[in-house]
């Protein structure tokens, strides 16, 4: 037992301490800090797996420090945790790799991977997080640690951008966190357990629950970028690439749609939150906001801005498939926790190597990058079809859980969500793919800078040719066991009970 | 026993002053820890002095929140102790321009009287010996503060100065009008002889007004935020961290205590929005200041407000988490604010001048001392993981328990506004120096050590918060009976 607990420990250190060292390394010193960073991500992702495989066994990981009062940091691991969790680790691995050769040669490295380590531990934690308090906790070291990562730059846009990230984020921790305590006060403790941990208040205090309800909704979708709290997202795309892939793929966004999650089936039930009436209006926000997303992106044509309305529309298929009742729509909004991540961060990737490699950063601009980078074009290719939900990629395979969940659910309504917005994603996704491979270049290539052999820098080209092949993978061998489908089906049928 | 080491150590030789102070502070930090230990084990403490009991004797006593503050004033004082033993060493003089030497003579013999006098007063039994160590305490500040020299530094104390004593002279007359009713000082015999009426009224908001002069609450806080920035930097960061705390204390312990016949809910609430007036006006203009120390002193103004908003969450919550909540938040205060102060001290040293927009060159060189700013800040905005986030935690639990809406609101607000004037400082850090900037001075280590250890200090308070709380209910008002938690 004491293992099993020190392993979820070691699992959020395993990044909080190599970001400390980080913190005290000269600028100069690449190789060693370098060493570490993927040190760190290894034995985290060597880790994930040893208690992915325990979980599968249910075997039970948790770690409990009384902190106030019969208030514990709680701290374990169950398939959720895991789907998240793995998510982070194995995402932060590529991203180091990136991050590594987009800042090569940049000031403040040991800065920003310091607190590149310390967001991750948090994400880690987040997954962790064994009850709302200790949530909270890592969801504001959070915030706290990617606000360096944000304005790194030090520009004038950076710390605009910085300022209005933390306004928005603080600003809904703040509503979170009184919607928490008001929970504690009325319940005790609030553990996440199966299915819901207050059947009992359900029932006695509707009225109060409801607007606990929409506190805690409010203040996680501020990070999860329900509109109307997604303003900060587009204005942050200011951050270098390997951070706004981090903020879109794995760490802000997510840890708002994670603990969305959350908060419906380990906090009030799917069955508490039907009778209380709260799945719908859910529903209406999410959907609205999968809209509203995309048209925005239209709109857009700054690359970077395109992608990050459209990871504001994307996140809410977690929301949209997690507030639809019923156990095959759950899988498709979590599934799509995990696609939505690898795609975009694909994406992210093939935007900052376009920035880094030719200096491109308008949509027009692409023209005939695909014969110039044809690697990144084909992985942005990729996982922009799968956005649109193209079979066999990944997005595929959540929306089309997502699309028979809503049948099942008997909300017909949801599908014609669905349609509008894939025929948006095509709308905004494809000219970008139909520029870059079929366009005529305006100009020339700049050549001032070799990569060798390759069309970049190695370590810019392998991160997005990865994740893109997982995008595939993830839709080819969807049923394959420990494939991110099925890993959700047990998570959808321990909490139906089925 | 405890004043008396620090007044032998105050008499010695002045050269001595640094090395004399650290044994001081190393042999309080023992007997405050076996006070703790005989609190949590035994409950409250009445320690007779030279064996005289009450009523004639002086008596000291000792419960969980004393045993605290005692252990917060070891604490700060203690390594501020050695920042200043740092500060005003000769090494650094030609650096800091003014002969610091000469002052050191003075610096150590006051610094001890004020050690000397916090302990007192967070032990003493009897209402006059209240005032003789409220007045010790402030009389040690405010000599303290002018110290510095120079004309702003000399103004702003005097000002402290008589601000103090009107304040002092309130108090007494409070302690005289109660003494006239009761004819004794002792508060446990004073409480039992306690009437409402208009004697006791008029005492009573005698002493309530003093302390919240020296405390430096919304209305009248306007002589603090001019001492405190004035101040030399380890000056400034007791006066922050412990001496305002100082008078909250014996507002807190003597309206739940002696005045609890009198102290009712509704005057609870009076003071309760004077706090919120704070929290919000304090903020504000340390929003709007531009030199980084007036900043940190207003955000003492605002952060006092919490303490007083606290007051009728104890009044209304009958398990002790408003108690707690409230101590709580004085000790990671004390901490967070201390470590602030030290930073912001750590800059001035290296830049040369404390103008917030032009920090960025020294801000880029002191990455300890910013990194210690951003844990302080933290605490003080009541983000986890940091002592502060357990106060606010306990506090807003208290409130909401209590229905007390408008008690939440103002914390977390207050504690956004935190944040906000916090980041003004903190984003100096990404900012590429301007080319006005001179190139800045190096900052010897232990200063940027002493500082961090102090924020990280604050940041462990979120991380052991259970002993403390337990510790902090030794002597609560209103705790045991209704009491579920302690595991």
């Amino acid at each position: 037992m004491a293992w099993n607990s020190a392993v979820l420990l070691l699992i959020i250190l395993s990044s909080f301490i190599t970001g400390l060292v980080i913190f005290f390394l000269p600028d100069d010193r690449i190789r060693l800090r370098t060493t570490l960073n993927l040190t760190g991500a290894t034995s985290k992702l060597l880790l994930i797996g040893f208690i992915m495989w325990g979980v599968h066994q249910e075997t039970v990981f948790e770690w409990r420090l009384p902190l106030l009062l019969g208030i514990d940091f709680f701290i374990h691991a169950d398939a959720l945790s895991i789907l998240f969790g793995s998510l982070s680790a194995g995402l932060w691995f590529l991203t180091t790799v990136y991050a590594v050769g987009y800042l090569e040669g940049s000031p403040d490295r040991s800065r920003f991977f310091g607190f590149f380590s310390v967001c991750v531990s948090a994400t880690t934690g987040i997954a962790l997080a064994g009850n709302l308090f200790t949530f909270v906790i890592f969801y504001e070291l959070l915030t706290i640690s990617t606000y360096p990562l944000v304005v790194h730059r030090g520009t004038k846009e950076a710390l605009r951008a910085g300022q209005s990230y933390l306004g928005y984020t603080l600003g809904g921790g703040a509503v979170l966190l009184v919607g928490v305590v008001w929970l504690y006060v009325l319940a005790g403790r609030v553990d996440f357990t199966v299915a819901g941990s207050l059947p009992d208040l359900i029932e006695k205090q509707p009225a109060s629950l409801k607007i606990i309800f929409v506190l805690l909704i409010a203040g996680l979708g501020v990070k999860a970028a329900l509109v109307p709290l997604h303003g900060w997202l587009p204005q942050a795309m200011i951050a270098p690439a390997p951070v706004s892939a981090l903020l879109h793929a794995v760490a802000v966004v997510k840890a708002g749609a994670f603990g969305i999650v959350r908060v419906v089936y380990d906090v009030y039930g799917v069955k508490g939150l039907a009778a209380l009436g709260l799945m719908n209006p859910l529903a209406m926000v999410a959907s609205f906001t999968i809209v509203y997303g995309s048209l925005c992106a239209l709109a857009q044509s700054d690359l970077k801005r395109r992608l990050a309305f459209s990871t504001v529309s994307q996140v809410s298929y977690i929301v949209l498939g997690t507030a639809t009742f019923g156990p095959v729509a759950t899988v498709g909004g979590l599934v799509h926790l995990i696609h939505q991540g690898l795609m975009k961060i694909t994406l992210f990737f093939c935007a900052g190597n376009y920035a880094e490699t030719l200096g491109i950063h308008k949509i027009n601009e692409l023209a005939g990058v695909g014969r110039r980078m044809p690697w990144s074009t084909a992985a942005f290719t990729i996982s922009a079809l799968g956005m649109i939900g193209v079979p066999p990629t990944a997005g595929f395979v959540s929306k089309w859980f997502l699309g028979t969940g809503a049948v099942d659910a008997g909300q017909y309504w949801v599908l014609g969500v669905l349609l509008l917005s894939s025929l948006l994603n095509a709308m905004y996704f494809l000219p970008i793919v139909f520029i870059a491979w079929f366009r005529e270049p305006a100009g020339p290539w700049p050549e001032d800078r070799k990569f060798g052999r390759w069309e970049t820098h190695w370590m810019l080209l392998a991160p997005p040719l990865t994740t893109a092949a997982l995008v595939l993978a993830a839709g080819l061998f969807a049923n394959s066991p420990f494939s991110p489908l099925q890993w959700v089906r047990l998570i959808a049928f321990r909490e139906y009970g089925l | 026993m405890l004043p008396l080491v620090c007044a032998l150590g105050a008499f010695m030789v002045p050269r001595a002053g640094r090395w004399l102070t650290l044994v001081a502070a190393a042999g309080l930090s023992l007997i405050t820890w076996d006070m703790a230990r005989v609190a949590l084990s035994h409950g409250a403490q009445r320690y007779p002095l030279a064996g005289w009991g009450a009523p004639l004797g002086i008596e000291l006593y000792a419960d969980g929140a004393a045993v605290l503050m005692l252990a917060l004033t070891v604490t700060v004082m203690g390594s501020v102790s050695l920042y200043a033993g740092e500060y005003f060493s000769s090494k650094h003089r030609h650096q800091n321009g003014s002969a610091h030497e000469g002052r050191a003579v003075f610096f150590w013999p006051l610094w001890l009287f004020l050690w000397c006098g916090l302990n007192a007063l967070f032990l003493s039994a009897d209402i006059f010996n209240l005032y003789v160590t409220l007045e010790l305490v402030g009389l040690a500040a405010v000599t303290l503060a002018a110290l510095e020299g120079g004309p702003g530094a000399l103004l702003a104390a005097t000002r402290y100065l008589l601000v103090s004593l009107l304040a002092s002279f309130c108090f007494l007359l409070g302690v005289a009008v109660l003494y006239a009713g009761a004819a004794t000082l002792d508060i446990e015999l004073l409480r039992q002889s306690m009437t409402p009426g208009p004697l006791a009224w008029a005492g009573v908001s005698f002493m309530v007004t003093g302390l919240l002069i020296k405390t430096a609450v919304f209305p009248v806080h306007f002589w603090l935020p001019p001492a405190h920035a004035q101040a030399s930097t380890p000056v400034s960061a007791v006066l922050s961290a412990l001496v305002v705390k100082a008078s909250f204390y014996l507002l807190f312990r003597l309206w739940f205590d002696l005045f609890s016949a009198v102290a009712k809910p509704p005057s609870a609430e009076f003071l309760a929005s004077l706090g919120a007036a704070a929290v919000i006006w304090g903020s504000i203009q340390a929003l709007r200041q531009e030199r980084l120390k007036l900043l940190v002193a207003y955000s003492t103004v605002a952060q006092v407000g919490y303490l007083l908003l606290a007051i009728p969450l104890v009044h209304a919550t009958n398990d002790s988490s408003g108690w707690a909540g409230c101590f709580y938040w004085a000790l990671s205060h004390g901490c967070a604010k201390a470590a602030m102060f030290l930073a912001a001290g750590n800059l001035l040293w290296a830049a040369g001048h404390d103008r917030i927009a032009e920090l960025g060159g020294a801000a880029k060189q002191l990455g300890l001392s910013m990194f210690a700013f951003l844990l302080a800040a933290v605490s003080l905005a009541g983000l986890p993981p940091s002592g502060g986030f357990i106060a606010k935690w306990l506090l807003l639990s208290a409130s909401l328990a209590s229905g007390q809406w408008e008690k939440a609101v103002v914390l977390v607000l207050g504690g956004l506004l935190t944040a906000a004037y916090s980041v003004r400082v903190l984003r100096q850090a990404f900012v590429p120096a301007t080319a006005s900037e001179q190139p800045p001075r190096p900052v010897p280590r232990l200063l940027e050590w002493i500082a961090v250890s102090l924020s990280l200090l604050a940041l462990l308070l979120g991380f052991y918060a259970n002993p403390i709380v337990r510790l902090l209910q030794v002597g609560a008002p209103r705790a045991g009976q209704a009491f579920t938690g302690g595991l």
